[in-house]
């Protein structure tokens, strides 16, 4: 299925969770929040959170800022 | 010494030892970002947050693997965010971030050229920030009827802007940050616009509670040297601010006595 990350299509297993995401993505264990369709996900429901063909999401991550 | 010893800053009922809050951006490394915020003394130090595909180094450590929020109070801000619909995104971001953290620096910004605070979209994020349990520190505008507002709505703390973010020219407009000082009853910070050590000084003697700042010491030649610089100039312009200035005087008045002369 893809689905669409930062701007990004990206193809991903049916039945996917954020946790294999993060997986793909080389994330795992990494300080980061994840939005989906404008919903923050917390970190404690990433395992049981399936993703659908067509979702939208935000992965952000802290960096350097004023 | 006692009152210095005693003379904390309080944000969202947390106390602070340090009036300098500093930025992480600019910097040429993690290593340069560590050394200098180290220096600084700084206890507040604020991040971006950004999606993980922009402006990562895989080869680089994470910025809270080297700035930890274990040894500081990270800020995270809403920098780049030009609606108060994207601050408020960024701020719930930022909160899950990190873990449940509710401090956050909101900024909505007017335009790019000149990152001027946007204030109706500004005063629009704190509405719903506050109701959604933030405390929130605001980047605003030096207006002083902007700042009544914003503490009427809540924030933990007023940060009119210097002059503009990055530009390095100073206070410009030291009687409005007076005026907004004085019905204040929540802290008051310089952001933005500081450029070397007398600026902050020029702030602390004013009564700022503290300052923010990133170019002033991340644009600096030596930005460790600067930051040390920085750390002694906020100690020194709050002491001088507490200590009481003399008054100025049109005329030479002699520090040496007249009785004796020969």
């Amino acid at each position: 299925m893809q689905i669409e990350v930062n701007g990004d299509s990206i193809e991903l297993a049916d039945g996917a969770t954020l946790v294999d995401l993060l997986t793909q993505m080389e994330l795992t264990n990494m300080r980061v929040a994840i939005e989906l369709n404008l919903e923050i996900i917390p970190r404690s429901e990433h395992g049981q959170t399936a993703l659908k063909s067509g979702d939208k999401l935000e992965v952000v991550h802290a960096i350097g800022g004023g | 010494m006692s009152e210095q010893n005693n003379d904390q800053l309080i944000i969202a009922g947390k106390s602070y030892n340090s009036r300098l809050l500093v930025g992480t951006g600019k910097y040429k490394d993690m290593a340069e970002t560590e050394a200098a915020i180290a220096a600084s003394g700084a206890e507040i130090v604020t991040v971006a947050v950004r999606r993980t595909n922009i402006g990562q180094n895989p080869d680089e450590p994470n910025l809270l693997d080297v700035i930890s929020p274990d040894k500081y109070t990270i800020l995270p801000n809403t920098a780049g965010c030009y609606t108060a619909e994207d601050a408020v995104r960024t701020c719930r971001l930022a909160r899950e971030l990190l873990g449940g953290h509710n401090l956050v620096k909101l900024e909505v910004l007017g335009d790019q050229k000149t990152l001027y605070p946007d204030m109706s979209e500004t005063l629009k994020a704190t509405e719903i920030l506050v109701k959604d349990g933030f405390d929130v520190m605001v980047y605003c505008s030096d207006d002083p009827i902007a700042a009544q507002k914003l503490e009427a709505m809540g924030v933990c703390a007023i940060m009119p802007l210097g002059s503009l973010i990055g530009s390095g020219l100073g206070i410009l407009n030291p009687h409005n940050i007076r005026i907004i000082m004085e019905s204040a009853n929540i802290p008051v910070l310089v952001d933005a616009g500081v450029g070397t050590a007398s600026d902050a000084a020029i702030a602390m003697e004013m009564g700022c509670e503290a300052v923010l700042m990133n170019t002033a010491i991340a644009a600096a030649k030596n930005p460790v040297l600067m930051a040390s610089a920085m750390c002694k100039a906020i100690e020194a312009g709050r002491e001088a601010y507490l200590a009481g200035r003399m008054p100025r005087k049109k005329y030479a008045s002699a520090s040496s006595p007249m009785d004796g002369l020969i």
